[in-house]
């Protein structure tokens, strides 16, 4: 039982990672109706921005604003560059677009870095444990878990309330007819980018906190999963990228537990299982859990 | 108000409308008819910014508005309700009314939202329900009362009773009629084109892409060049 729960807290940690960044891939592809594949260099960049700091005097007490907002800037910065002037080419255009820049990103700290990883310090309280009752919970599991919940919180009043939110659920429903209302095309994909900037730092900003170093294709492996996470909820559900993301961290860290231990390295065999699984899935449900049709009603 | 002059709108290798020229004057209620297929559609894509032509000139209040953004016709008064109504499914009803007035001040919108709860007492009731589950007229109403939201001078309309049931079809003529005597002008396309023609000052007859009869409501109606476009005789 203590091990199920532990198991469960530390799925739920991995699972909320995943969960911010399926998010991020959701809203984008809402909108754009691109699967960005860029997205994961966004905790890179944030990674490198607390190498550099940490270089030169940084703390843990502001790093995080500083991984967050780089990863914004970057996320507004690939937009306005890259996926702007093609807007309106083929999803396979924009695809291969969003590959380019992530090869772009690695070779960029290969060769202004090095393509060895640099690690910085990491906080003091990361790895304390405490008890509760027999069952005994990393810190920083619960500060992923209630951090990934607040952010969850802010987005969903993002989205209810204000009318910028409004926008982009409308937009990604029928970008056309948001125009049609004055929705600026511009301004909703900016801000829907740097919206999926924030997610991603904040994201990057408990990584990072775990992980404290830095290397060119960090971002990739992230990337993976938390577009397996997206297309799990259905890609376009927003509340789908949460799900996906928790369901997707939790299958991971309970076959890892709980794979029989008879023969050596049994545990490594964990992805593949969790892969097979999600490839069962798609076969039974090919859109994803949360994808809603409506009937043309008359 | 609006000069549409000589405007070729093309889809790739189909040209959609040739050298097409209409006039809407502050006021009026102008109803463009015509078969499925004759670039009514395309018309009022144009001139609400969706599509581009090719050649021409589209001018509100005297201004050149060829080829500009929706974004900024709706800010200068010029609303359209869309074929099929497009109405947001998967937000409530109120989010549709609040995204239509995205352009207006946070006061106004509070103001022009209580008049469409007002205006269209269906509405007040699905208030919070999402539009997706909204019958056929209901979301036609608020397709208009959408368009409303931004507080148009010139409101386009695209087949708004495509569909619905003739109960239905009554209660947007009974709202086409309203709007008019609101002083909003109005240019609307109508697969009901006696009954539109009815109700309309004047009417622009539109064929394969080309404007190919104009005159009042009734002279309209009455021209035999309407009868024979639709069954696909030569005009």
């Amino acid at each position: 039982m203590t091990k199920l729960i532990q198991t469960i807290v530390d799925g739920l940690g991995v699972g909320s990672t995943y969960a911010l960044l399926a998010l991020g891939i959701s809203l984008i592809f809402g909108v754009m109706h691109l699967v960005n594949f860029a997205h994961g260099e966004l905790i890179t960049v944030g990674a490198y921005t607390s190498y550099f700091f940490f270089l030169h005097g940084g703390s843990w007490w502001w790093m995080p604003l500083a991984i967050i907002g780089s990863a914004v800037l970057a996320s507004v910065a690939v937009e306005f560059v890259a996926f702007r002037r093609i807007r309106n080419s083929s999803p396979f255009t924009l695809l291969l677009t969003s590959f380019a820049i992530e090869r772009l990103s690695h070779a960029i700290w290969q060769i202004a870095v090095s393509p060895k990883q640099r690690s910085f310090p990491k906080p003091a309280w990361v790895f304390n444990q405490f008890k509760l009752g027999s069952v005994s919970f990393e810190v920083m599991d619960i500060v992923t878990i209630a951090v990934t919940a607040l952010t969850l919180i802010l987005t969903a009043v993002v989205f209810k309330r204000t009318l910028f939110g409004i926008s982009v659920r409308g937009a990604a429903e029928d970008f056309d007819a948001a125009r049609l209302m004055g929705v600026r095309a511009n301004r909703v994909i900016s801000g829907a980018f740097a919206f999926a900037g924030l997610l991603a730092g904040v994201a990057a900003t408990l990584i990072l906190m775990r992980s404290p170093a830095a290397e060119p294709s960090m971002g990739s492996d992230w990337l993976l999963k938390a577009v397996i996470a997206a297309v799990i909820g259905g890609l376009g559900s927003f509340s789908g990228a949460v799900v996906g993301g928790l369901v997707l961290g939790l299958l991971e860290t309970l076959t890892r537990a709980y794979l029989p231990e008879v023969a050596v390295g049994w545990d490594k065999f964990s992805t593949a299982i969790v892969f097979v699984l999600i490839a069962i899935f798609f076969v039974v449900r090919p859109d994803g859990v949360f994808k809603v049709s409506h009937a043309e009603r008359v | 108000m609006l000069e549409v002059d000589k405007i070729t709108t093309r889809y790739g290798a189909i040209t959609a409308l040739h050298e097409a020229s209409l006039e809407v004057r502050a006021g009026e209620m102008v109803a463009l008819v015509g078969p499925n297929g004759a670039g009514k559609t395309t018309l009022l894509n144009t001139v609400a910014g969706l599509l581009r032509p090719a050649t021409g000139n589209v001018r509100f209040d005297g201004n050149d508005i060829t080829g500009n953004e929706p974004a900024g016709l709706v800010r200068a008064g010029l609303a359209l309700v869309p074929e099929h109504r497009r109405i947001f499914k998967d937000l409530t009803v109120e989010e549709n009314l609040r995204l239509g007035g995205s352009t207006a001040s946070t006061a106004d919108r509070r103001v022009r939202l209580e008049e469409a709860a007002e205006l269209f007492p269906v509405l007040r009731s699905k208030w919070t329900t999402s539009a997706g589950f909204l019958s056929g007229g209901e979301a036609q109403q608020l397709a208009v009362a959408r368009a409303l939201m931004s507080n148009p001078r010139l409101l386009l309309l695209d087949e708004p009773t495509l569909g619905l049931a003739p109960t239905m079809v009554d209660v947007v003529f009974d709202l086409l009629q309203r709007l008019r005597e609101q002083g909003r002008t109005l240019l609307v396309v109508e697969q009901n084109a006696t009954r539109v023609l009815g109700l309309a000052d004047r009417g622009y007859l539109l064929r394969t892409g080309r404007v190919i009869a104009t005159g009042t409501g009734a002279e309209l109606a009455a021209d035999t060049s309407l009868f024979d476009s639709f069954i696909g005789g030569e005009a």
